[in-house]
């Protein structure tokens, strides 16, 4: 193997880390998880000569080596693991020129670890702009580093910077600052107490908070060292930090020189607008629509090209191999448009994750939880929960995976479980044929009742997501305390480059991780609806033809089908579920839609459709026919199955029943457990149920 | 009674005296809410809450809780 340098890229949110990421290793990365946790891992290979390569791990975005958040802890865990295969030779700190005297803690702390460090001054371009000015050398030799200047806008200094990693043992070892002489006589018993240990990283371990990670605890038992008092400990950070920005302080006396008067401020004319107390909201809710009309309306075209797509390659496969009989069948049914169905969802996610990157990448997003915050938290929610929550009206997938940016774990899993209550536009197609059904045309106020009952939808939908989510925040307990400082950083076009990478990781994830789950149960179900058990399934053209003889070749198929759905798997467990919804108004037909639906709601109205054996009918008339035809389905006492009482019952529960699996795979996926989304399943099931029913015996 | 940042108008600057309370996310102390540094409200969300600040050449938004912890005295200007 050739030599490889291990390089961890670490640096305060908001500096440009990613983009240097980027710079260093192109398309050339990868995106795994740390174990155990939701953390993503990017790392990436980068050449930096003939022979000399570097592996990068661009660790999470941190203040300090002080963890408060689980992102946080794992860099804190790598610096402190000198046994973990990634553990870097090199440390490179990304910062950025607008904000050095902040992003110089963090420095200043990795330096005491002892760890060779390169420094990254990005956004040098803006330098002149900002009237900043810098002397390299000078802060080069306080720092006892190297230091790149880098625009990684401009693409200038990835060259400098891959020079200075490949030298990395050339690099000063020393440390900037003596960080125990805050208290000498402590660090002093400290050090005796473990003399084989290094002081800072001791220092490091105990005061590292105690619910995250195991911070090198196997290796290092501090717990018998507790001279000092959680309250003390904490006036000891605050020394530290006071004496850290002591040192940065004098650094940037000499080494920076910043003339205010060229400062244009870009900054507090935007914010003026952006966050304005009435502007600032309508803003954010023209660009909540235009998202809105993205997923909505904008993904219907690539969607629907999908679609006839895939329809065209399961064609295709059943013509090519007539005689393939079951084979065919399973590849055309089962496996092709199980495929169909993951790809399908690819135009929604990537849209949506085209506007959260340039929202994160302008600095846009900070605001935005800054104007909602207040709102939000009431419900146990965070700011950032918005934007899921209304993606969720479109579809719950992409919206579940844009969560990602809620730091806080227990705000981010509330919102991961009460977006599925929003409204997805799958939900769409049953909606609107029920209503049709149920609500009588007519108006009030020129408002039709069913574009009311549509909108009354909305609401519920939404409202039930809010309404849990404050019942949720209640009962989950969490044994840190919340606690809310969020950076509002410079405007800044967003880079193309970074943009690009984001909405392909995210599809790429979905296509892999989810879609794994969904063609599973893609063709579990159609087997199910594929084979029956008996006679009755097998012999299902015999017995129909038998039955109507007087018929038309197409009507018999559709009839075939319709035989064979009731006595297959599906049907049977549609009749086995029936006693279980019968009361809230539903016969085994409906059951049999009810778990059909699993594969996406809108397949209810197809499967009604195979069901009412009008399955060759066109797509229009066969709305109308299957609208008919509902409406003339009776019990066999004569009474109507399709009435105000049923219809309402089935709107409440397509509104709150969890019956999408691919939202469910994606859950899977983004909380690391099956606990979470079996949850999701079991509750809004229940809570669907509970509503129906009581919907039902009151309305019938 | 101490004044605390919670207690700034919009636009006015204070130089923070002790920020030393428990409740104090360290967070903001590495940001550099410290004893000696000057801190000025930019903006304020409705009903005052969350708070726009610019301490120590950071820019950065806390809620009215955790400001009214931070002690400071204003600067005549």
């Amino acid at each position: 193997m050739s030599k490889q340098i291990n390089v961890a890229l670490i640096g305060n949110p908001n500096t440009g880390k990613t983009s240097v990421f980027n710079a260093l290793t192109g398309l050339n990365q990868k995106v795994g998880n740390y174990p155990g946790i939701t953390v993503d891992k990017k790392h990436g290979i980068c050449k930096l000569s003939r022979g000399v390569k570097a592996h990068i791990l661009d660790l999470p975005g941190t203040y300090s080596l002080n963890a408060s958040s689980l992102d946080e802890n794992v860099v804190i865990e790598l610096l402190l693991n000198k046994n973990d295969k990634d553990y870097p030779d090199v440390a490179v700190i990304v910062s950025d020129v607008e904000n050095l005297k902040r992003n110089l803690l963090l420095f200043t702390q990795i330096k005491d670890l002892k760890i060779p460090t390169l420094l990254v001054i990005n956004m040098s371009d803006v330098m002149k702009r900002k009237g900043i000015s810098l002397d390299v050398d000078v802060l080069e030799e306080k720092l006892n580093t190297k230091i790149a200047l880098v625009s990684t806008r401009k693409g200038t200094g990835i060259q400098e910077l891959k020079k200075l990693i490949e030298q990395y043992k050339t690099l000063p070892k020393k440390q900037c600052l003596d960080a125990s002489t805050i208290e000498p006589a402590y660090f002093e018993r400290l050090q005796k107490a473990f003399p084989n240990q290094d002081i800072y990283k001791l220092w490091l371990v105990i005061t590292q908070d105690a619910n995250f990670g195991k911070v090198s605890r196997q290796e290092l038992d501090v717990s018998k060292f507790k001279t000092k008092s959680t309250s003390e400990l904490k006036r000891l950070q605050q020394k530290e930090a006071i004496k850290r920005y002591q040192f940065i302080n004098n650094v940037l006396k000499e080494g920076q020189n910043i003339d205010r008067s060229k400062a244009r401020d870009l900054r507090s004319k935007l914010d003026r607008v952006l966050i304005h107390k009435v502007w600032g909201y309508i803003i954010f809710f023209i660009i909540l629509l235009t998202i809105f009309q993205a997923i909505y309306d904008w993904a219907t075209f690539p969607m629907d090209l999908i679609d006839t797509t895939f329809a065209g390659i399961a064609e295709w496969v059943k013509s090519s191999y007539p005689n393939g009989g079951k084979v065919t069948d399973l590849v055309a049914e089962g496996i092709v448009s199980g495929i169909g169905g993951i790809v399908i969802f690819i135009p929604q996610i990537a849209f949506l994750f085209l506007f959260i990157s340039i929202l994160e990448e302008s600095g846009y997003m900070s605001r935005v939880v800054f104007l909602m915050d207040r709102i939000m938290r009431r419900f146990g929610l965070s700011g950032k929960s918005l934007v899921p929550l209304i993606s969720g009206t479109a579809c719950a997938i992409p919206a579940v995976m844009a969560t990602r940016n809620i730091e806080n774990w227990k705000e981010r899993l509330i919102t991961i479980l009460v977006t599925p209550f929003t409204t997805c536009s799958a939900r769409l197609p049953v909606y609107l044929i029920i209503i049709a059904l149920i609500i009588p045309e007519g108006y009030i106020f020129g408002l039709s009742y069913q574009a009311l009952t549509l909108m009354l939808l909305y609401l519920i939908g939404f409202g039930m997501a809010v309404f849990s989510a404050y019942v949720l925040d209640r009962i989950m307990k969490t044994n840190r305390k919340t606690f809310f400082v969020v950076e509002m950083p410079n405007y800044k076009l967003p880079l193309l480059k970074n943009v690009i990478i984001t909405v392909f990781e995210k599809t790429k994830t979905f296509v892999f991780e989810a879609g794994k789950i969904i063609l599973a149960i893609s063709v579990i179900l159609w087997v199910l609806a594929s084979y029956g058990p008996d006679e009755k399934f097998n012999n299902a053209e015999a017995i129909v033809a038998e039955q109507y003889a007087d018929l038309s070749d197409a009507k018999i198929d559709d009839k075939v089908a319709a035989y064979r759905l009731e006595h297959s798997y599906i049907g049977i467990i549609g009749k086995t579920i029936e006693p279980v919804i019968k009361p809230l108004g539903y016969d085994w037909k409906i059951g049999i839609g009810l778990v059909a639906s699993f594969a996406a709601r809108e397949v209810f109205v197809g499967t009604l459709a195979t069901i009412y054996s009008i399955g060759s009918a066109t797509e229009n008339e066969s709305i109308d026919t299957i609208k008919t035809k509902m409406s003339n389905e009776i019990y066999e006492d004569g009474s109507k199955v399709f009435t105000f009482a049923s219809g309402i019952s089935l709107l409440l529960f397509y509104a709150f029943a969890m019956q999408c699996m691919s939202t469910l795979a994606i859950v899977k996926r983004e909380t690391k457990s099956w606990k979470w989304p079996m949850i999701q399943l079991i509750g809004m099931s229940a809570i669907a149920y509970i509503f129906a029913l009581i919907a039902f015996q009151i309305l019938k | 009674m101490n004044l605390t940042i919670a207690d700034l108008k919009k636009g006015e600057s204070a130089v923070i005296t002790d920020s030393s309370s428990n409740d104090i996310p360290l967070k903001l102390l590495e940001m550099g809410c410290l004893p000696g540094n000057e801190v000025k409200l930019l903006q304020l969300a409705p009903f005052s809450d969350p708070m726009y600040l610019n301490v120590n050449d950071s820019f950065l938004a806390i809620r009215k809780e955790t400001a009214s912890l931070i002690v400071i005295e204003k600067i005549n200007e």
